[in-house]
């Protein structure tokens, strides 16, 4: 049924005011919502279930006696508040999400489909494998891929996350450097520009970290590298493409060099995103290096994971790799879940059972989705987007690496906002007005109030160019000195800019009950 | 490819803006030698209707827990998850954000992640709890090493009745770090002996209750016994439905207390994604790993949430960080809070007392069971009972009847010469129907 018209008017009043207040503070559609604990009580609850037969008179005073203190909401207040709540993020499938080296690519709803499959989604890991060989299988062909894409001969699938991973690769190292009785190895070399979780992570196995200078073209400097490989190096750690977004061109010499001095090459594989089908980290003279499936391989991010941090091995760390993996036997596939007998070298373990299945299964719908041509395609599109970028914002902005092309990413520096009062921060914040989540922000720590922005290869011509034609209008309203449209961003997201430090100060973690008004716990 | 936008016209006219000749030449910084000319020998690109179909046969070959009677515990369980909570954390906004760096347009995830730590606090009975962790293994591991940090001691003892997973890992990452991990010996009843290996070099002692047998401990004389060395109390939990019946960490005595937190929004998942719940006492927060939602104001005097205390973290502290963890388990925690807000205090109680009821029903049919020995004295929703012969062989044979009759201990330890322990755990989801097939496969199987 249409709408009546008559009598109604259907255009706006021309003489109705732009700005407006609303009576109760709320803007619109977007409210400002409570917390679960103020709008919920302690009898309210969103389940239906039935009453026990037996009490728990057994256990004494092994029972709870004090409240918990927690907030219930029916299925319909759960369900509005949530919503309400998910309203107020940004996201990939809103708009271009440029954040450098995170990887905001779209998630295809496939994988989640499929990893929701009860016979993926509902399955033990304890249960007896003859009743999981499909989840096995799907390991394997997991790991059949990444061996393959990246060269390596073997993979640790366990690893939680890409942190994760580089501990687990790590650990590789040091027990190889044990077993050939170089124990004493026990410094890590660790360029400036690396992640924060590479220095964290070495130190982290007890480990100290030595810094490699970097070159004024944003590459590791050999010479500096040759002069601090001593014998007492267990390891190097590169991120490659690195964080600049550039390739290591000297990479090979960097694997030679440190092999001669008896030292292995971890990889930090944050950037295979860019290489993908084009290069194998295997012919570069990598001993390991962690995937990131939630980067590369188009797992959802979450809000901040679950992540999945696969290692892929060298023969001369093969052997050295934790528990669990799959190995085919006469009774099909079976899980090795002990470092015993032919396994005795393996190192321990990473976590509690087999690692992120519902990543693998995801991770793995995407690669058969995009197959050998497909996944190929995407390095090419990804290095093209960015360089698209790079060339189209160096109008108004100073790239940190001007010559030569940048691979996944294109990495700006603060020079060309000299003098306009405006900071690296206040510009990220005005991209919010304008639709777009901010890049990463200065990182690496390298280059002066760095922007790196990677829109990787799910991005049409048409978003990367709206992207562009944004910035580059900021970027010249930044240079004409409208200042205010900067220092006080964002004034169109749900929050105005928040006042980190007073968190900081007198830290407020968790929701408490005001005196005498206690909701959920009395 | 469906999943990539550029045509092959954008593409030659994005060249001309660079002023490339073509894509190759992006890629020159690339040694010649490792670019490779050809395709990999991998599978080509396929539609959604192939891969749904390869991936539906490879499930097709898996037993579901939901398939028929199933009493596999020890450290994942099978619960009934609301609708409600799939659908919710499938919204894009939810689903494909990541860590929330820019909070103005993150106030949704930061929100959720103070309502986590909130519920996290209550359910272990501490002050402050961090934004998760990987799982309540990494979690139990990074406990230890925090351990280390605020006794300056190097010296962690592991309850006999820690699961061995956890125990293995803890020995892998704590002693990478270069701790010393003392595992005692595995039994029913563990945590009398976790006392006596107490001494003034003990940064601290980690215990699991409802231990990996199942047994319900009161832990307030371990407490005692470490606060009087100068040891701190970690308490591990496995099951986090437990927390609604029983007394809780913070109670007894812990300083930190870490779980698994799956059984609560997160399916099985053949054992991840999971999410890790980590919570300490106020005064140690500053030695806590891992991301903390604090609340603060915004330009206009708005209550708002950002991350806070990331001086802790490794991407401003690197190699002095308390952690290298970066990416934690978020989707899997809004999964968690958004079934405990359904649940609420009454509704995780009544699934709790729920989830005993059906344990003590499987206990009284096991007890049943000639030449079964119950041996969890006091428990929440698992038990651990002593079998004729190999636990293993057992399980073997009663899937032949269609039941997955539980975990034997020796999957997990093989070493610990409890080869005749099948650990066995009940929840909501096992009507008595189950119980008596499974009784009806364990009669059958050791009688033969």
């Amino acid at each position: 049924m249409s709408m009546l018209n008559v009598g109604r008017p259907t255009r706006p009043d021309a003489a109705a005011p732009t700005a407006h207040q609303s009576l109760s503070g709320g803007r619109g559609l977007l409210q400002d919502e409570p917390l679960l604990f103020e709008l919920g009580g302690w009898e309210k609850t969103g389940v239906d279930l039935p009453e026990p037969e037996f009490d728990a008179a057994d256990l004494g005073d092994l029972v709870r006696a004090e409240p918990i203190g927690l907030a219930g909401l029916s299925e319909p207040e759960a369900v509005r508040h949530y919503v309400r709540l998910s309203q107020k993020n940004h996201a990939i499938d809103l708009a271009l999400y440029p954040l450098g080296s995170c990887t905001m690519k779209h998630n295809p709803r496939l994988n989640e489909r499929m990893a929701r499959l009860p016979g993926f989604a509902d399955l033990h890991p304890l249960q007896p494998t003859s009743t999981t060989q499909g989840a096995l299988a799907l390991m394997d062909r997991l790991a059949h891929w990444l061996k393959t894409l990246t060269g390596m001969p073997a993979v640790a699938l366990s690893p939680k996350a890409g942190a994760h991973g580089e501990l687990c690769g790590l650990l590789c190292i040091k027990a190889a450097h044990e077993a050939a009785g170089q124990g004493h190895r026990r410094r890590v070399l660790v360029p400036t520009s690396a992640h924060g979780t590479n220095p964290a992570t070495a130190a982290f196995v007890g480990y100290s970290v030595t810094e490699i200078a970097q070159t004024a073209d944003g590459r590791v400097d050999l010479a500096d590298l040759e002069a601090k490989l001593g014998d007492d190096v267990a390891a190097i750690m590169v991120t490659n493409p690195n964080t600049c977004g550039l390739f290591e061109r000297d990479v090979i010499e960097i694997a030679r060099i440190t092999h001669a001095r008896g030292a292995y090459f971890y990889c930090d594989g944050a950037n295979f995103n860019a290489i993908v089908g084009r290069v194998r980290p295997g012919d570069l003279g990598v001993d390991a290096m962690h995937i990131n499936l939630h980067k590369t391989f188009s797992t959802p991010h979450g809000g901040g994971g679950p992540g999945a941090g696969p290692v892929v091995l060298s023969e001369a760390l093969a052997a050295f790799a934790p528990a669990p993996w799959v190995v085919s036997g006469p009774d099909g596939l079976q899980l090795v879940e002990e470092a015993v007998d032919d396994a005795a070298q393996a190192f321990g373990r990473m976590s509690a059972f087999h690692g992120q299945m519902g990543m693998f299964v995801r991770a793995y719908a995407y690669m058969r989705s995009h197959g050998a041509d497909g996944l190929r395609q995407v390095a090419e599109d990804a290095v093209l987007n960015a360089n698209y970028i790079k060339a189209r914002l160096s109008q108004e902005m100073t790239p940190a690496f001007p010559d030569g092309p940048c691979m996944h990413e294109a990495l700006f520096d603060d020079t060309w906002l000299e003098g306009t009062g405006v900071t690296t921060l206040d510009f990220a914040k005005a991209m919010i007005d304008e639709g777009f989540h901010p890049m990463t922000m200065y990182f690496p720590l390298v280059v002066h109030g760095a922007m790196l922005i990677e829109p990787t290869e799910t991005e049409s011509k048409a978003e990367l160019d709206r992207f562009c034609e944004a910035l580059l209008q900021l970027a010249k309203a930044a240079k004409a000195g409208d200042a205010d449209r900067f220092k006080g961003a964002p004034y169109l997201a749900p929050m105005r800019r928040l006042d980190e430090t007073q968190a900081a100060r007198k830290p407020k973690l968790t929701w408490k009950p005001e005196s005498g008004t206690a909701q959920a716990a009395e | 490819m469906r999943y990539l936008p550029l045509t092959p016209s954008d593409r030659a006219e994005m060249l001309g803006v660079i002023g490339a000749p073509t894509v190759d030449a992006l890629f020159a910084d690339v040694p010649a030698a490792a670019r490779k000319a050809d395709l990999f020998d991998l599978p080509l690109h396929a539609g959604e209707l192939e891969v749904e179909r390869e991936l539906t046969a490879l499930s097709a070959l898996n037993r579901p827990a939901g398939a028929g009677p199933f009493f596999c515990g020890a450290g994942a369980y099978k619960h009934h998850v609301p609708a409600t909570v799939d659908h919710i954390i499938q919204r894009s906004e939810f689903l494909t954000s990541y860590t929330p760096y820019q909070p103005e347009i993150a106030q949704g995830t930061l929100q959720v992640l103070f309502e986590f730590q909130t519920q996290v606090a209550a359910l272990t009975g501490l002050d402050v709890a961090n934004a998760s962790m990987y799982d309540g293994s990494t979690a139990t591991a990074e406990a230890v090493m925090m351990a280390q940090r605020v006794t300056r001691r190097e010296k962690a003892i592991l309850s006999g009745g820690l699961h061995p997973h956890y125990a293995a890992t803890t020995q892998t990452i704590a002693h990478a770090e270069g701790m010393e991990i003392v595992r005692l010996q595995a039994q029913v009843d563990a945590e009398a002996a976790v006392i006596e290996a107490i001494d003034g070099d003990t940064a601290c002692v980690v215990v699991q209750t409802p231990n990996v047998f199942g047994v319900v401990t009161d832990v307030s004389r371990i407490a005692e016994a470490a606060h009087a060395k100068g040891a701190l109390l970690i308490v591990v939990t496995t099951e986090a439905v437990s927390y609604g019946l029983l007394k809780s960490p913070g109670a007894m005595g812990a300083d930190i207390a870490v779980a698994e937190g799956q059984s609560i929004g997160n399916g099985l998942n053949f054992g991840g994604p999971y999410v890790g719940l980590f919570a300490a006492r106020e005064k140690l927060v500053r030695q806590m790993p891992g991301r903390l939602c604090g609340e603060t104001v915004d330009a206009e005097g708005r209550r708002g949430y950002v991350l806070t205390l990331s001086t802790r973290e490794q991407h401003i502290r690197r190699e002095k960080a308390t952690s290298n963890i970066c990416t934690n388990s978020g989707l899997c925690a809004l999964a968690f809070t958004i079934h405990l807000s359904l649940l609420g205090e009454t509704g995780l109680k009544q699934l709790a007392a729920l989830n005993h009821s059906r344990a003590r029903e499987l206990k009284q049919a096991l007890a049943g069971v000639a030449g079964l020995e119950v041996l969890t004295p006091r428990f929440f929703n698992e038990i651990a009972v002593r079998v004729p012969g190999s636990a293993t062989a057992l399980v073997e044979a009663c899937l032949a009847d269609g039941v997955v009759a539980g975990v034997p201990y020796a999957r997990l330890d093989p070493h610990a010469g409890l080869d005749d322990v099948l650990l066995l755990a009940a929840t909501e989801t096992t009507t008595s129907e189950d119980i008596a097939a499974l009784v009806g496969a364990l009669n059958a199987k050791i009688a033969r």
